[in-house]
């Protein structure tokens, strides 16, 4: 059987379709404002180029980097109430107090502190004060507010508060989404909040997106079951995105890295994936993107997910190029986006951009040449050497030793990438330019076990993680992973006070390649 | 006389100089820094002292954040406990503060002081009675100069407070513990009230400003792309212990304490080998594959995260995670032995006795 990888980015949405371990068409296309036709038109092409009937594909993996640009963009991004379930604690920093002043208007800056919230140890800080919830609602209401989420101190050890105030909530706004943050993030109040503000934020977002793809494969005649890739290099179900937007945040980075990877077989390297608007840059160790270890932000958002470490910088194939009253030559940060196939003079348009520079000095001959060849050389040549000296850059702040590692090159603005960057080689694998579709067609299948367990009669804390370990791998293998392969990613156990009989609360997650990948080189 | 003053911007470079003294434990100073950046653009910014400007006779209190740092990073201040404990002091004395002293370097507390200094426009000093963190209150330089940590106020975002009177810092702890754990596991303080005479004998002089230096080696490190490990051993005089990978997280909550023990594997230059880091709140002991000791409280386990060079704290601690764990020399006065009784392996409940990091074999 067949599989079919497709990546929709902020510019080009990828397909491929691969057998195996190889890729039998990669194809490009626009990402449109519906997302349907692009995807759409991406998969008429890629099928076509690969001569598949559309029958034989079994499986199709999307990643997307939709909703991780929405938030940066701050477009799309719907108004959210943001309750917060604590007082009289937590007054000292109210919820998004972390966030740009931008990212908190888009989304309303709309928050309410109540009283609530639980102790460490399961007391009630203080009984859920119901009446405000429903002065709340009233408010929501009236400003016609379209989500909410709601955080409560210490629901990762008991939800029943925020499930509490929620179900109050629907009383009086029953059609109201709302987000429980313990369903999106462990310990830590400000980050767990800010994860579920920005998911009840794209709700509405990923409901259009997830109904645009569905739409698609409908069109194209393709019925088999599609997968969305989230963070961590796996997959999750269409329901599961609408529910947990912000679980594909890292998504796209991951897949080209884990792609680059995959197409190169190198395990140890840095990965530079050039789009349309920026470029990302993360280094590969042992064959996986290299994870960040604390916080990360998203949209200058500070977060704790699980997620690759990636620099990024505003640079792509539609970068704008210009001379600043100095007389210095800027790349970027502006950038055409999608519309690079009508507004970069190559394709016909009036806007120079990173790519006519790159025509104009040969490294790449696409579009048509002879538009750019009255581009004056000395402008063309400043203009490469800043791009270059910013891909240095970039590169060198992923590099955390002096060893040289190869440094690999993929995405559609790579043209931009010289053959040496510094004394570092630089590989551009076949198929380099739809590397993050690869990475979506080999991503993983996870098995998870969240449960409370009780340490009690004989059963010990690693007698019952080894069994939730067991459990989980079990269930990754029920869903198609390859059991050579499998891999524990997370493995922790949150004691939980509050509970007699010395509860522990144990998460598990282990990955594995789906049957049939071989995603990774003996 | 102001020595200098601290603006919003720079508490990043303190949270992170925090963090890193922090050994693992004494809370994430990012909550900190937050409560400090709000004061400083409400009230201005914070004017630190030197020891010597201070009047013998002056009163200086510190104030701090008690409890288990996996609390803290939830249930967050509701604000003011801090101040009010600190309004409660001085009734209870019948006189103003003069000063502010920060009493942990390390942590959260590191940060703490300058939100409360910034609200009251009172200056802080330089200095503190820790040069890192300890999880328990008697485990301060005062204690070793006979400055008794009563009368002290304890405040919670309820709205509870007591006064303590003890008969020892030991007994202050065991009782403000107590009321930390009932009040729901994190709870302000303002204790050790003292002259400036006694302050001058008993603080550790200069270490904010060492704090604020750290904070921007790491900082100017990162930024030229380089791990701060080497950097930060050259300036403090440290060790390096080992570069592993978590394999396993222990953890537990008891007695308003966070305890645990961290199990790494090697990797790169100690590819092959294992570690342990044992904490309750602070990492107080590293030990390699045969169980021998590597570092020992009270000198100081610091760990960064392998890859990106920040400090990395127990409860960030996950699965995969790689560190690279430094050992560094502690004050000189903790390796007395009054020192040692108070924060030594012994009093934590470990049989291994401290040897001196400079004496124990670098691993190899």
């Amino acid at each position: 059987m067949y599989r079919l990888g497709v990546d929709v980015g902020g510019t080009n949405t990828d397909a491929v379709v691969m057998h195996g371990r190889q890729v039998l068409a990669g194809v490009k296309a626009a990402t449109t404002e519906d997302v349907t036709s692009g995807v759409l038109e991406a998969l008429e092409q890629v099928l076509a180029k690969a001569g598949v009937e559309r029958g034989r594909i079994a499986n199709v993996m999307i990643g997307t980097t939709h909703f991780t640009n929405a938030v940066i963009e701050r477009k799309h991004i719907s108004q959210v109430a943001a309750i917060r379930l604590g007082l009289p604690a937590t007054a000292c920093l109210p919820p998004m107090v972390d966030w740009p002043d931008a990212l908190r208007q888009a989304t309303g800056d709309l928050a309410y502190l109540v009283r609530g919230g639980y102790e460490f140890d399961g007391r009630p800080i203080a009984p859920l004060d119901e009446a405000e919830i429903d002065r709340i609602a009233d408010d929501l209401a009236a400003k016609k507010v379209k989500a909410a989420a709601i955080s409560s101190v210490f629901s990762p050890i008991n939800q029943e508060m925020e499930q509490t105030a929620r179900a109050r909530l629907q009383r009086k706004l029953p059609d109201l989404p709302v987000v429980l943050s313990s369903d999106i993030g462990r310990i830590g109040l400000l980050e767990r909040e800010s994860a579920a503000i920005m998911n009840a934020s794209l709700l509405a977002l990923s409901a259009r997106t997830v109904d645009a793809f569905a739409k698609a494969l409908r069109t194209t005649g393709l019925d088999c079951p599609f997968y969305i890739t989230q963070n961590d290099g796996t997959l999750m179900d269409a329901e599961m995105v609408k529910r947990f937007p912000v679980l594909t945040f890292a998504s796209g980075p991951t897949n080209s890295m884990r792609g680059a990877a995959f197409l190169t077989g190198i395990r140890n390297g840095i990965v530079v994936d050039i789009g349309g608007t920026t470029t990302d840059v993360g280094a590969l160790q042992h064959g996986f993107p290299r994870q960040a270890a604390t916080v990360v932000d998203i949209g200058g958002v500070r977060t704790n997910f699980r997620m690759p470490d990636v620099f990024s910088i505003g640079l792509g194939g539609g970068s704008l190029v210009r001379r600043d009253r100095d007389g210095a030559v800027t790349v970027g940060p502006q950038s055409v986006g999608y519309r690079i196939a009508s507004e970069a003079l190559v394709f016909g348009g009036e806007t120079l951009t990173a790519t006519d520079v790159a025509v104009r000095l040969g490294q790449a001959g696409i579009g048509e040449p002879a538009r750019v060849a009255g581009i004056e050389d000395g402008l063309a040549r400043e203009a490469r050497a800043t791009i270059t000296r910013m891909l240095e850059t970039a590169v060198e702040r992923s590099r955390i030793s002096p060893e040289p590692v190869p440094v690999i090159a993929v995405g559609g603005g790579s043209i931009l990438m010289p053959d040496r960057l510094g004394t570092l080689e630089v590989l551009r694998p076949d198929h380099f330019a739809v590397a993050n579709a690869v990475g979506a067609a080999i991503a993983q299948i996870s098995g998870e076990v969240d449960r409370i367990y009780s340490l009690e009669n004989g059963l010990t804390r690693e007698s019952c993680l080894k069994e939730a370990e067991t459990e989980a791998t079990e269930r990754a293998i029920g869903a198609g992973a390859d059991a050579a392969t499998i891999e524990v990613i997370e493995r922790e156990d949150v004691p939980l006070a509050y509970l007699p009989g010395n509860a522990t609360r144990i998460h598990v997650k282990v990955v594995g390649d789906m049957g049939g990948v071989d995603a990774h080189q003996a | 006389m102001t020595k200098y003053t601290v603006s919003a911007d720079e508490m990043e470079q303190i949270a992170l100089g925090g963090a890193f003294l922090g050994t693992g434990g004494g809370g994430d100073p990012h909550i900190g820094k937050l409560m400090a950046q709000a004061a400083i653009a409400e009230h201005g910014p914070v004017r630190v002292i030197d020891a010597e400007e201070v009047a013998n006779d002056a009163l200086c209190v510190p104030v701090c954040m008690m409890g288990a740092p996996t609390v803290m990073v939830e249930k967050l201040p509701r604000g003011d406990e801090a101040r009010e404990a600190l309004a409660q002091l001085e009734t209870f004395l019948g006189r103003k503060a003069d000063a502010l002293i920060c009493i942990e370097a390390g942590g959260l507390n590191s940060t703490i002081p300058f939100a409360v200094a910034s609200a009251t426009g009172l200056p802080l000093l330089d200095g503190d009675g820790m040069g890192r963190a300890f999880p328990e209150l008697q485990m301060v330089s005062f204690t070793m100069h006979g400055i008794a940590a009563t009368p002290m106020v304890i405040a919670d975002e309820k709205g509870n407070s007591s006064v303590i009177n003890a008969i020892s810092n030991q007994w202050t702890e065991r009782l403000a513990r107590a009321q930390t754990v009932q009040m729901g596991g994190a709870a302000l303080v303002a204790l050790y009230p003292m002259d400036g005479a006694a302050m001058k004998k008993g603080l550790l002089r200069n270490t904010l400003s060492l704090v604020k230096e750290i904070g921007e080696t790491i900082a100017a490190e990162r930024k030229a792309h380089r791990n701060p490990a080497d950097a930060l051993i050259a300036r403090l005089d440290g060790r390096r212990l080992f570069t592993g990978r978590v394999v396993d997280i222990e953890r537990r909550t008891t007695g308003g304490f966070a305890r645990g023990k961290a199990t790494l594997k090697g990797i790169d230059a100690d590819a092959g080998r294992s570690f342990a880091l044992e904490f309750q709140n602070e990492f107080l002991i590293a030990r390699d594959e045969t169980g021998a000791a590597l570092a020992t409280t009270p000198d100081l386990i610091c760990a960064l995260d392998a890859d990106g060079g920040l400090p990395i704290t127990t409860e960030q601690l996950r699965y995969g995670l790689g560190v690279s764990v430094i050992g560094l020399p502690c004050d000189p006065q903790w390796r007395t032995q009054a020192g040692l009784d108070l924060v030594g392996p012994g009093y934590f409940g470990y049989e291994q006795g401290f040897v001196p990091i400079e004496r124990l074999r670098e691993a190899v």
